[in-house]
């Protein structure tokens, strides 16, 4: 097994969450508002949207050496069991079910003669052997069958569970949130099934212009998306709670300091400091060859460093809004109180202000998400985003935006790229929605 | 206010001088000019006589920060940070590490950015307030109906509010690559209405910027009507509103009297931040339409790697980031005559 550096990072990360979920179990302040997320329908679906993102990005982080590899290369655990996926590639461009190539060339006909035309695909639809009568129907039945596969797979689970599940258990599954959760949980398992069933036969999203299936390419971009959502939080954060609280809490010197240095980072154009930094990786990057043997380790070093300094460019906000909650809560009777009794700085921190401004940090984590899968996208373009060789819906678009104007168009790629991120920005859009709304006291007393 | 004024302005010299260093620190330190030359001269066969004459080109052949060699003052004069931060102070940006000037450049072609940004800027404001205020309304029909407060429930002015945030929500959710690439496809290459890219001068260039206008105005409408949204609504359960209503005023002249003036604070103070830092342009849009700007000279500096370039616009965009803080606190006090400053 191979951790990458974004590998351990994430396993920190999950680490993390579970140590705080155990902390804050039972808590009753932090009960009210899950249970308020539970009961809304919007927000349980698009979490479970999200989670289902999310597994598919933890089975792209497991990364290991094939035993039986000569190429020296690393892969996933998704990348394994989409072996198939990976090694299908074509020469060029074709469309998604499509059994000939994109663009014409000489074929070799059986009799020895050369023909102008477009050749059959190496991969896609290569069982078939009368593509233009066959081709529908094999759709529509691998399709109907792999459907079907998922659908009995999934309700044989949801059967067991239904088996094992206490008595009072059994009532809240029947609550209609949780029948909205568990159709979206059957749609999605039985349509992800259908998918894997088609793409050993069929390229389903088509492929790029090197060949390689565009379907494969989405989905190994979910990880890039989720890493520099969730990783660039985690770095940032320290910074943004630690300088906030010491700035709002201390005040003086301190807070002139913090100030100094978040005004001053907030003074550069975002996507300038972004651009200089990722310039000097590439720098950096070059003259250091040696040290990144992989292509896959390369551009896993230039990933996390551009989560780093989305890290270093995005803290100020936050930051700047716990200083001013730690200023008003400063002010408040119990923090005066404890002082007054005599509790030690560092304590009162800990005990008093910082859980007190949790919300906060929680809202802006679930709303910076989606941005900053946002951001990715955008930058890529300009090429400061990913390493051009990682898998990322930045890079499917810039590779796809030059080609629209072909004709026929290459659609394909776009397509992929814009539903797969669109449903992974709307199910994060929505759901801090919902975590805004549960956790936040403005617009908890009046909606 | 004068005073005021010039005390902000010194108070922005530090924080000035904070954003060289940094960027010093970034081009120069992190990477060695040589590191630099050699980029500039392509990686490999480069000779140490290549490197040294570049170097000399471009004003890097003294040391970092201390020069030992030189005599009383030139110390630190005769330093690379010294004399790249004092031409960036004066706003002499020099030559760019390919060898244009970067002062003339930039004057050139702030003009396009501006004429792409400001009608953005101004047509998005009008929309998105217009459609915050649909929303308000819609909401407030149906209160009033009721006489109690009670929205997020059944009714028709409550679906379409409900529907409408829905709205909002899904066109944040899509990147602004596919706005520009969906707008440019749809209305420049089948309707052919207008010209998919390109820039000229005067009014001439009326045509080429009707669609970057119209996608940028576009895009920034969910995030936008949105946030309006909040703000009005902020404004709408304060109790002056709520005597306007008791006088018997109707809705809408409750809204566009007494509540539309007032969350145009936080709106108008917002606008100013972001008024000078239009004159930088939009990275994206410009290079999607070819506008030559200075978005697009940015991306273009970062894709042929000149620091210098990009040096003088990270400055630049810090002193127009400046002047907008500047500009709006003077605003305030314009619009809201309790704000005093001192």
């Amino acid at each position: 097994m191979v951790v990458l550096w974004t590998d351990a990072l994430i396993y920190l990360l999950i680490v993390v969450i579970l140590a705080l979920g155990l902390h804050l179990r039972g808590k009753e302040h932090i009960k009210r508002p899950l249970q308020q997320i539970g009961r809304s329908k919007i927000g349980m679906v698009s979490l479970v949207v999200l989670l289902f993102f999310v597994l598919i990005g933890l089975l792209d982080s497991v990364h290991f050496k094939p035993t039986d590899d000569t190429k020296n290369e690393i892969i996933s655990l998704l990348d394994y069991w989409a072996t198939p996926l990976r090694e299908h590639g074509e020469k060029t461009y074709s469309a998604p079910f499509a059994t000939k190539l994109y663009s014409k060339e000489m074929i070799a006909m059986p009799d020895g003669s050369m023909q102008w035309g477009y050749p059959r695909l190496e991969f896609g639809g290569r069982h078939l052997n009368n593509p233009e009568t066959e081709k529908i129907p094999d759709i529509l039945q691998k399709a109907l069958y792999g459907l079907a596969q998922g659908a009995s797979l999934i309700v044989f689970f949801m059967l067991l569970m239904w088996g094992l599940l206490a008595e009072q258990h059994k009532r809240l599954m029947l609550s209609s949130t949780a029948k909205t959760v568990l159709a979206v949980v059957f749609v999605i398992v039985s349509f992800s099934y259908a998918l894997i069933y088609l793409s050993p036969y069929y390229h389903v999203f088509g492929t790029d212009k090197v060949g390689e299936d565009v379907f494969y390419q989405a989905v190994k971009s979910i990880r890039t998306g989720l890493v520099i959502g969730t990783l660039t939080t985690l770095i940032m954060l320290p910074m943004a709670i630690i300088f906030g609280i010491l700035a709002g809490f201390f005040r003086g010197w301190v807070d002139d300091v913090i100030q100094y240095i978040y005004t001053t980072l907030n003074s550069i154009p975002g996507v300038l400091l972004i651009a200089a930094s990722i310039l000097m990786v590439q720098v950096y990057m070059a003259s250091h060859e040696s040290d990144f043997t992989s292509v896959i380790v390369r551009a896993d070093t230039r990933l996390l460093f551009l989560c780093m300094i989305l890290g270093v460019t995005s803290w100020t906000g936050l930051c700047r809004l716990l200083r001013a909650e730690t200023l008003k809560l400063r002010e408040m009777e119990y923090v005066q109180a404890a002082s007054a009794l005599g509790v030690k700085q560092g304590a009162i921190l800990l005990r008093h202000i910082l859980p007190n401004v949790m919300h906060i940090v929680l809202i802006s984590v679930v709303l910076d998400f989606s941005s900053l899968v946002l951001a990715e996208a955008v930058l890529s373009y300009i090429n400061i985003g990913v390493d051009p060789t990682s898998y990322s819906w930045g890079n499917m678009i810039n590779g796809a935006r030059l080609e629209m104007a072909r004709e026929p168009v290459v659609w394909w790629s776009l397509t992929a790229a814009f539903v797969f991120m669109f449903a992974l920005v709307l199910a994060a859009n929505l759901f801090a929605d919902v975590v805004q709304d549960a956790f936040d006291p403005r617009r908890s007393g009046n909606e | 206010m004068t005073q005021y004024i010039i005390r902000r302005l010194l108070y922005s010299l530090p924080l000035l001088m904070g954003v060289n260093i940094l960027t010093f620190v970034l081009f120069f330190v992190v990477n060695s000019p040589d590191d630099m030359a050699r980029m500039q001269l392509g990686q490999k066969h480069v000779t140490e006589q290549a490197i040294a004459n570049w170097k000399q080109q471009h004003g890097y052949d003294v040391p970092l920060l201390w020069n030992d060699s030189a005599q009383g003052g030139g110390k630190i004069t005769d330093t690379v940070f010294y004399q790249k931060s004092v031409g960036l102070f004066l706003f002499r940006f020099g030559v760019s590490d390919s060898g244009r000037n970067i002062g003339a450049d930039i004057k050139e072609r702030a003009w396009p950015s501006l004429a792409v940004a400001l009608p953005t800027l101004m047509i998005g404001l009008l929309v998105n307030i217009c459609f915050a205020l649909m929303m308000v309304l819609f909401r407030n029909s149906y209160i009033s109906k009721d006489g109690v407060y009670a929205a997020g429930q059944s009714g028709a002015g409550a679906a379409l509010e409900h529907a409408g945030i829905v709205l909002c929500v899904i066109l944040m959710s899509i990147s602004s690559l596919f706005y520009i690439i969906g707008g440019q496809f749809v209305i420049g290459k089948v309707l052919r209405l207008v010209p998919i890219s390109g820039y000229d001068d005067g009014m001439a260039a009326v045509k080429f910027l009707i669609l970057p206008v119209l996608i940028g105005v576009f895009s920034g409408i969910g995030s936008g009507t949105r946030w309006y949204r909040t703000l009005f609504l902020e404004e709408v359960g304060k109790d002056y509103v709520r005597t306007a209503r008791a006088k018997g005023l109707s809705e809408t002249q409750t809204l566009f009297r007494h509540v539309l003036p007032n969350a145009m604070i936080p709106i108008l103070t917002g606008v100013v931040v972001v008024l000078p830092l239009l004159f930088m342009g939009s990275l994206i849009m410009e290079s999607f339409f070819s506008i030559p700007g200075l978005g697009s000279y940015t991306i273009d500096a970062i894709n042929s790697q000149d620091f210098a370039i990009v040096r003088a616009m990270v400055f630049l965009g810090s002193v127009l980031y400046v002047i907008g803080l500047l500009l709006t606190d003077i605003s305030y006090t314009l619009v809201d005559p309790r704000v005093r400053l001192s």
